[in-house]
């Protein structure tokens, strides 16, 4: 009969130690590596989704993706989203270094800042929807301040409505960087912002040569984070526009080869080319960024 | 028509008291309808229930999934508790998913998709059987069923339609009357002039398009058989040549109407932030003029209607010498290859069909029971120059052909896409022309045909 106590002390650590990483090893497999290496399975083939039988066709669907320039052109829609990455990192560093200093009412503030963050992105994509409408909510807020001449069809003017969708998406991801940021900045001692107070140095100078050399490290990881964001756009111009009216993002034009049109094989091949993509910026980010410093 | 009235009234009540009596095939004369479904399903359980005892032997628990998320909770359960009268051992579950289509898909990849389902449309009719229980012999099961040869693999029937719909233009009396319209349009140059004298003389939209739910646009694609004017275009002629989207073949004509309805801005005015449910209502109440969309929205409509008289239906306008309204199916309902109780699952089937009056009441369309009667609103139609029909189902050997092409070549003939590229390019949102896009099409169409021609 098998008893824990029998066994040595070390060996007890050894099998304790097992026996709870099993659970997680379990579901991080079946999740996450599971799923990704079936995709690469998949990529080979020219399943439609739900058949039982499925022909190898080897590099084929590749091929198809390389000939065809229009599966990359989507991308030029990933600018709109890359620039907005930008935006919304200037704005979180902003907030959270006004946040940490003294300002009245600083955690409602801190709240509305990260509230977005909490909610659905299918349920933001419909408040902004409603936002954008002819005589929505943007349209109301322009005529009660007087700008009436800047109403606009937000999301049928084919040179805004990219604009619009990378609005949504940067009031939605905001919050998340700018929680990063402000946690970052908190880390940052008290004494040397009083010591530099003493010097005679302004708010400005205070970030520049404080809170900035500070949070690089974090800066950096939130860029790494937003652009491979910017690449895989997915929830906000599909519930608003179901990427119709040239809004449409590589992820999206994947789902539609996957499900419209039931080519699950040439999807997952898309798929593996948008991961590598990641990858890659991913890596070339982490090179350059290391030379800097 | 009397006559087949009658005929219908007999071959329901041989059916249904065949179902439910279960065995009386053996010491009955009636042959034909019954055999055919006893053989189908209920074979097993025919020969040993006693006669008058209907079903009793049934047992178990089924679980129905349905699109019908309004109604799970109320009609079905009526529909339930009378199937119970008959088979009182039977419990019935019922599940709704919103989005049915993408949901049902994904769950067959497990063995667990309910008892009874609907035969999603996206999956390849080759795959039928793999997922689905046949339900009898096609040549039979035809003698009592339309529209079954639209999910039928190899002379067997794997569904049967849960209403036959007929598709067309849904427009607002009350609408036209105001335009000055006396007379419904016939031809296409016609309904533009009514549209246009929409735009002019009244505040509604004169044609809505749905554009932002997407889905509503694949309506267009139901009425292509009434702007070809035959009934052999779908699976027939459209096979017959790859060039299908050139000026002057149905697909060309149908979709111009479309892009000059955008272009002379008789649709509404910002199609992106178009809204379904309220569209409804819009048409019902005076607001929208025109959408193009099957029966089963008629009863919708009407159901937010201030007067439901209002709400009228033509067939799509057309050059064709003959007016023809094409009958199509809805989904289709059938049981799952993995159900525990199939018996109880096929006496299921049987009752929705037959007995449950969903067909024509909540389904909205015309029944897939033959001989059936013509809904009211069709009634109109007697005795004039429109004739209602279903289409002819592909040649053998070319079964599945235009759906394999139009995946292939990423057409989506039953997808939103290229309908809302023609509505961009004809407001002016895209640099292409009419033209260009239908030239697309056609050279994506060209090559993939080839491909699935030659496959063969």
């Amino acid at each position: 009969m098998f008893k824990l106590s029998n066994l040595s002390y070390k060996n007890q650590r050894i099998f304790i130690i097992l026996a709870f990483s099993i659970v997680p090893v379990v579901l991080l497999f079946t999740f996450a590596y599971l799923p990704v290496i079936k995709m690469f399975q998949y990529s080979f083939t020219n399943w439609n989704g739900l058949s039982k039988n499925m022909e190898y066709v080897g590099f084929d669907n590749y091929k198809t993706i390389f000939t065809k320039p229009e599966y990359f052109a989507v991308f030029k829609v990933s600018l709109y989203y890359f620039v907005a990455t930008f935006v919304q990192m200037g704005l979180a560093m902003y907030f959270a270094t006004i946040l940490s200093f003294n300002v009245r009412m600083k955690n409602l503030f801190k709240g509305i800042l990260f509230f977005p963050t909490l909610l659905n992105g299918v349920a933001i994509g419909f408040i902004f929807l409603f936002f954008f409408k002819p005589d929505g909510t943007l349209d109301t807020l322009l005529q009660f301040v007087g700008l009436e001449s800047l109403q606009q069809k937000w999301l049928l003017n084919p040179n805004l409505n990219n604009i619009s969708l990378a609005g949504a998406s940067l009031w939605r991801y905001m919050g998340m960087n700018f929680i990063i940021f402000l946690g970052a900045i908190s880390s940052v001692s008290k004494d040397v912002y009083e010591a530099s107070d003493i010097d005679g140095a302004n708010r400005w100078h205070q970030f520049l040569h404080i809170i900035l050399p500070s949070i690089k490290r974090i800066l950096q990881l939130n860029l790494i984070l937003a652009i491979s964001g910017a690449i895989g756009v997915f929830e906000i111009p599909f519930v608003m526009t179901g990427g119709s009216n040239g809004t449409s993002t590589f992820v999206i034009q994947t789902v539609d080869v996957a499900f419209k049109y039931s080519k699950l094989g040439l999807a997952s091949a898309l798929a593996v080319i948008l991961l590598f993509i990641v990858i890659l910026v991913t890596i070339v980010q982490r090179i350059l960024i290391k030379e800097e410093a | 028509m009397k006559k087949s009235k009658t005929m219908m009234g007999l071959m329901a009540l041989t059916l249904t008291t065949g179902l439910f009596a279960g065995c009386s095939s053996n010491n009955n004369a009636n042959t034909g309808n019954e055999q055919a479904t006893n053989n189908a399903g209920a074979g097993t359980e025919a020969t040993t229930t006693p006669a008058g005892e209907a079903g009793q032997d049934l047992k178990g628990e089924i679980t129905v999934i349905t699109q019908r998320t309004d109604i799970v909770d109320t009609v079905f359960k009526d529909y339930a508790a009378k199937f119970n009268e008959k088979y009182p051992d039977v419990k019935v579950n019922f599940e709704a998913l919103t989005t049915y289509e993408d949901q049902i898909k994904i769950r067959m990849s497990t063995e667990d998709y309910g008892d009874v389902l609907l035969l999603p449309t996206s999956v390849a009719i080759k795959d039928m059987p793999d997922f689905f229980e046949p339900l009898g012999q096609l040549a039979e099961m035809e003698q009592q069923y339309t529209g079954l040869e639209e999910r039928a693999v190899d002379g067997v029937a794997y569904g049967i339609p849960i209403t036959i719909n007929y598709t067309g233009v849904i427009y607002n009396k009350k609408v036209f009357q105001d335009a000055g319209i006396t007379e419904v349009p016939k031809t296409i140059d016609q309904f533009m002039t009514a549209l246009q004298s929409i735009k002019d003389k009244t505040e509604a939209v004169p044609i809505y398009t749905n554009y932002a739910a997407g889905w509503p646009l694949t309506q267009w694609e139901s009425v292509l058989p009434t702007v070809a004017g035959s009934r052999d275009y779908v699976n027939i002629t459209q096979l017959a040549a790859p060039d299908n989207f050139t000026p002057g073949q149905p697909h060309y004509d149908l979709y111009k109407v479309m892009y000059d309805a955008a272009q002379k801005g008789l649709i509404e005015e910002d199609p992106t932030t178009t809204d379904w449910e309220s569209s409804k209502a819009d048409l019902a109440n005076g607001k929208i003029g025109t959408m193009v969309l099957g029966s089963w929205a008629i009863g919708q409509i009407k159901g937010v209607a201030t007067n439901p008289d209002d709400i009228g239906f033509m067939p799509f306008p057309t050059n064709a010498d003959t007016i023809l309204v094409p009958l199509a199916d809805d989904y289709n309902i059938g049981v799952s290859v993995h159900s525990k109780h199939k018996e109880a699952a096929r006496a299921w089937v049987d009752f929705f069909i037959n007995d449950s009056t969903y067909p024509t009441t909540e389904g909205g369309g015309m029944s897939p029971v033959k001989g059936a009667e013509l809904p009211e609103i069709l009634k109109q139609f007697e005795g004039t120059d429109v004739t209602f029909d279903t289409i002819t189902p592909a040649q053998a050997g070319k079964e599945g052909w235009v759906d394999r092409i139009d995946k292939d070549a990423e057409v989506g003939l039953w997808q939103p896409d290229f309908k809302k590229f023609i509505i961009e390019a004809a407001i002016g949102n895209r640099k292409d022309s009419f033209d260009d896009i239908m030239k697309d099409l056609n050279d994506k169409w060209a090559a993939s045909y080839a491909k699935v021609t030659a496959a063969k």
